[in-house]
């Protein structure tokens, strides 16, 4: 079987094919393409951006500490499963199977019951046994080589490179014109800590843990200060003095700060539609799916579950892990109904990975330690739904761990070019065969 | 350049001085400045040597968290595999992560060290200039996971800071840190590795467009065999190309020595030093000499003849800078944005505030995307307006309500830092600095002339607008709240 043609024949893919004609937003004849673009997209609040692609939104769902792998895409149709790891293996019964083409004896985590509805529904891909060479196990090492796209872990992240590309022409590792055009909307990461995979060179990153914290504190010592702020920064630029000065641009930029955390705010405020499961991982989707249903410009978010390192006592059908798994796909869940509500789920990818799957045998503390080759998830309705590529063998293994089948960057270059329209070239520095994961 | 006029050294001179070759001082400091004169303020500064200030110990960090592998570990390591023993090689496993997340405390110890260094010093030039090799030799904890080794390289850097800049660029391909960094220890005699060759003279020392790629072909077999062992360098013999090279021009069996002595003979090295260090303390500019200000163009040449004409000696170039007329030109003064290290650290020596929690100072830093030792990639940090965006901008602010007022930055719980700025003394010493106050608009435009360097009508509207709605009453509340919305002032960004 090729790996790079998994294709999963699911109900939803039938469904999307005979209503792509009905469905603007995915694909427009060329010849109605120049007056389409004119029309605002439905649904849409208040900006109405010409042409399809600048309305695609990539979300990365990063799953911090190394997630197992095997006990999320479970491979329960293999004795060898269960002969390494005889207390927290999840029984045959309990294995939520997945039907389709390259899901036989694999199936999800009972945990993951929402995940499995999207499944059913179209909605998710999985790609299986990705990774890349000489895997290192250190989670900081692992994570900036999955940020950077760079199998050294330097260097620029890949979606930051892809936004400098956007705006400066800067390509991997050469020297473009800075401020050659307006730069697009920053990409925002809920969190403290901006994530590297978004720091280009000239695009950096908006992060906040709540909206509400993107302003100015001064604020919160004393309210008398409010008015003069916001006078300071509204003034603008200087009129006396060159407009090219960094003092003029300062002053563009804090007027660009206040405008942006005002319009960020005000589209947190709303509730959302749908309910949301009471997690950190919900609270952070739902603020996202708040931004994209107001309509910001923004085309990439970026949101983190931490815990994965589950060295001890990490449970089977249930326990440690098992609620971290649910945690996840009850969200994502959660997250797709409410933009479904705002018709705004045709325009959101979702990528999930983490740094490292574990270990193929468990340790002797009912736990498992750092490996390598892991599943990666591809949500929304413009996914090709199924099993992609083939589980590494369980006893083909490389000092008793998982050979990786995949490349990560094979998954990033599929997302660049199929649904971020980019020369991934570019991006990642060469080119990689594209998966046959999305149906756009 | 022609060199200021020593009458018109004054109070303002010294201020920007103080910031830009160190990070500030505090309105009485400053005024001490002043009063020594132009050259005898820059050669207070410069000859720090003569400044006590307690001596680096080489034992400040432990050097033995991470070790090569001793012949025990080694033996252990090798049983467990013979006989699949998965437990012990877990154990194994599990014993190398903890000595790895005990060096990354010690890291983070190191930059608290480092930075409570460049608040606290006496010697703020050392601490600036080590900050400047640490962006031209940038070499990351993340990549070589070495805090040891990180410690002793910052050391080298402060050892080396105004002195003879080819000693520096010997010792640099000697130095554990760079070397693993750059990758030189996998060089090998039959398989050079190129990457430190290369950035020895792209980014170290000469500049694109001055070497050739076969230059940097014969430099990586001259640099052959440079490697460490444990904490020490190490020149193994059996690994280094002993045959002929011709590097930059000058044949013969160059080793590393050789190669940093071909570098050394070209102008180019002046050129492209003076540009770095010309961008670093005064203005910001292109490194194409037709992309750049003729002001800032002819600087830079003149800059580059001190440089040859002192061989290579950091400190005399520095002064013939920081004595220039055109370093204290309304171009220069005022200019440059600040590094999130220049901000955070020179807010602290102006204003005189509390230094707060180091490790949330650190995290801000970070944000605003400077993490020391941690710099980006070996080209360091691109600085000007890189620094600047919506989300930093905000970062920058809230770090100064943290120092200022004591409330915590967005990320943490809302528990404020009782500890209070000393409004009181700031005041008298603004009022000594800027002469008797009559009045309390005579304290906001010092105030404003003494943090943004202007005050301008804006501003100063502002600042007023706010005291009348607070009763006129200048007291500690309001000079902190005044100092705040000065802080949130764009120009605060501006050094």
């Amino acid at each position: 079987m090729d790996l790079y043609d998994a294709r999963a024949y699911t109900r939803r893919t039938f469904m999307m094919r005979s209503l792509a004609m009905a469905s603007a937003a995915t694909t427009i004849p060329g010849f109605l393409d120049a007056s389409a673009k004119a029309l605002p997209m439905p649904g849409l609040g208040m900006s109405s951006i010409p042409g399809v692609d600048e309305n695609r939104i990539l979300l990365v769902v990063q799953l911090g500490g190394g997630n197992d792998g095997l006990n999320t895409v479970v491979p329960y149709g293999d004795d060898a499963y269960y002969r390494a790891r005889r207390s927290i293996a999840v029984p045959q019964g309990q294995v939520g199977k997945l039907s389709g083409r390259g899901a036989s004896g694999v199936g999800l985590h009972p945990a993951m019951d929402a995940l499995r509805e999207m499944y059913d529904d179209g909605m998710c891909a999985i790609v299986q046994g990705v990774g890349y060479p000489n895997p290192n196990r250190s989670h900081f090492k692992s994570m900036d080589i999955w940020h950077t796209g760079d199998t050294t872990g330097t260097g620029e992240g890949w979606l930051g490179r892809y936004f400098d590309s956007q705006c400066c022409g800067f390509g991997k590792g050469e020297s473009g014109t800075a401020e050659a055009t307006e730069p697009p909307p920053s990409p925002i990461a809920i969190g403290r800590d901006a994530p590297l995979a978004l720091q280009g060179r000239q695009v950096q990153p908006v992060s906040f843990e709540t909206a509400d914290l993107f302003r100015w504190t001064g604020e919160g010592v004393d309210g008398a200060l409010t008015e003069p702020y916001n006078e300071i920064t509204r003034a603008g630029a200087p009129e006396n003095g060159s407009a090219n000065s960094n003092a003029a641009f300062l002053m563009r930029t804090a007027l660009d700060a206040q405008v942006s955390s005002e319009r960020i705010r005000a589209a947190v405020r709303r509730e959302p539609d749908v309910q949301y499961p009471n997690s950190g991982l919900a609270r952070q989707l739902a603020m996202v799916a708040s931004m994209i249903r107001a309509g910001m410009e923004t085309r990439v978010y970026y949101v983190t579950l931490g815990g994965f390192d589950t060295h001890a006592q990490q449970g089977s059908a249930q326990g440690q892990h098992a609620n971290l798994l649910r945690q996840y796909a009850e969200a994502m869940r959660a997250f797709y109904r409410d933009l479904r509500a705002g018709e705004q789920d045709e325009r959101v990818l979702t990528l999930t990975f983490s740094e490292f799957g574990r270990r193929v045998s468990q340790n002797a503390s009912g736990g498992t330690d750092h490996g390598t080759a892991a599943p990666v998830f591809l949500l929304g309705p413009m996914v090709t739904a199924g099993v992609h590529g083939v589980h590494p063998s369980l006893t083909d293994l490389d000092s008793g761990d998982l050979k990786h089948q995949i490349d990560f960057r094979h998954v990033y270059a599929t997302i660049l070019e199929e649904w971020l329209s980019t020369d991934s070239e570019v991006v990642l520095g060469q080119r990689y065969r594209r998966l046959k994961a999305l149906d756009v | 350049m022609t060199p200021i006029d020593p009458e018109s050294f004054g109070f303002d001179q010294a201020r920007h001085l103080a910031l830009r070759a160190g990070f500030g001082g505090t309105p009485v400091q400053v005024r001490a400045l002043a009063a020594m004169g132009s050259e005898g303020a820059v050669d207070y500064l410069l000859d720090y040597d003569d400044i006590d200030f307690e001596q680096v110990q080489a034992r400040e960090f432990d050097r033995d968290i991470l070790h090569p592998e001793t012949a025990d570990e080694r033996e252990m390591y090798r049983r467990a595999r013979q006989m699949r023993d998965e437990n012990a090689l877990a154990q194994l496993r599990l014993r190398r992560q903890e000595a790895q997340r005990d060096d990354r405390r010690q890291a983070r110890d190191l930059q608290r060290w480092w930075l409570a260094r460049m608040i606290e010093t006496p010697r703020p030039l050392e601490e600036k200039m080590t900050l400047f090799w640490h962006g031209h030799f940038a070499t990351s904890y993340r990549t070589i996971e070495n805090s040891y080794h990180m410690f002793r390289q910052n050391q080298l850097f402060r050892k080396h800071a105004l002195g003879d800049f080819g000693e520096l660029l010997g010792a640099i391909i000697r130095d554990p840190a760079m070397i693993a960094y750059l990758d030189n220890n996998d060089s090998r005699r039959d398989r050079p590795n190129e990457n430190l060759a290369r950035e020895l003279m792209e980014l170290f020392s000469l500049g694109v467009g001055n070497y050739s790629e076969a230059d940097i072909k014969e430099g990586a077999r001259a640099l052959t065999g440079y490697t460490f062992r444990d904490d020490e360098f190490y020149f193994d013999e059996r690994n280094h190309d002993t045959t002929r090279k011709s590097i930059l021009g000058v044949r013969g069996n160059l080793d590393g020595e050789g190669f940093v002595r071909a570098i050394l003979s070209r102008t180019a090295v002046s050129k492209f030093m003076a540009w770095k260090l010309y961008s670093f303390f005064a203005l910001d500019t292109a490194y194409n000499p037709r992309e750049r200000p003729e002001s800032d163009d002819k600087a830079i040449d003149d800059l580059a003849s001190a440089w040859r004409r002192y061989g290579n000696e950091i400190k005399p170039v520095l002064r013939r800078l920081f004595l220039s007329e055109h370093f204290y030109s309304a171009q220069v003064m005022g200019q440059q944005i600040k590094s999130p290290v220049e901000l955070v650290v020179s807010s602290v020596r102006t204003l005189h505030t509390p230094p707060r929690d180091l490790g949330i100072l650190l995290d801000a830093m970070s944000l605003m995307g400077q993490n020391l030792l941690y710099p980006p990639s070996v080209a360091g940090w691109s600085g000007g307006r890189t620094w600047i965006n919506t989300s930093t901008l905000f970062v920058r602010q809230n770090i100064l309500t943290y120092l200022i007022a004591g409330r915590m930055p967005y990320g943490y719980d809302s528990r404020a830092d009782s500890e209070k700025l000393d409004t009181e003394e700031l005041r008298q010493s603004i009022e000594t600095a800027y002469g008797d106050s009559e009045g309390d608009g005579d304290l906001i435009d010092s105030l404003l002339r003494f943090t943004i360097g202007a005050a301008t009508q804006d501003r100063r509207a502002a600042l007023h607008a706010y005291l009348d709605e607070q009763g006129a009453r200048l007291n500690a509340e309001t000079i902190v709240g005044m100092l705040l919305l000065i802080s949130a002032m764009p120009e605060y960004q501006l050094t």
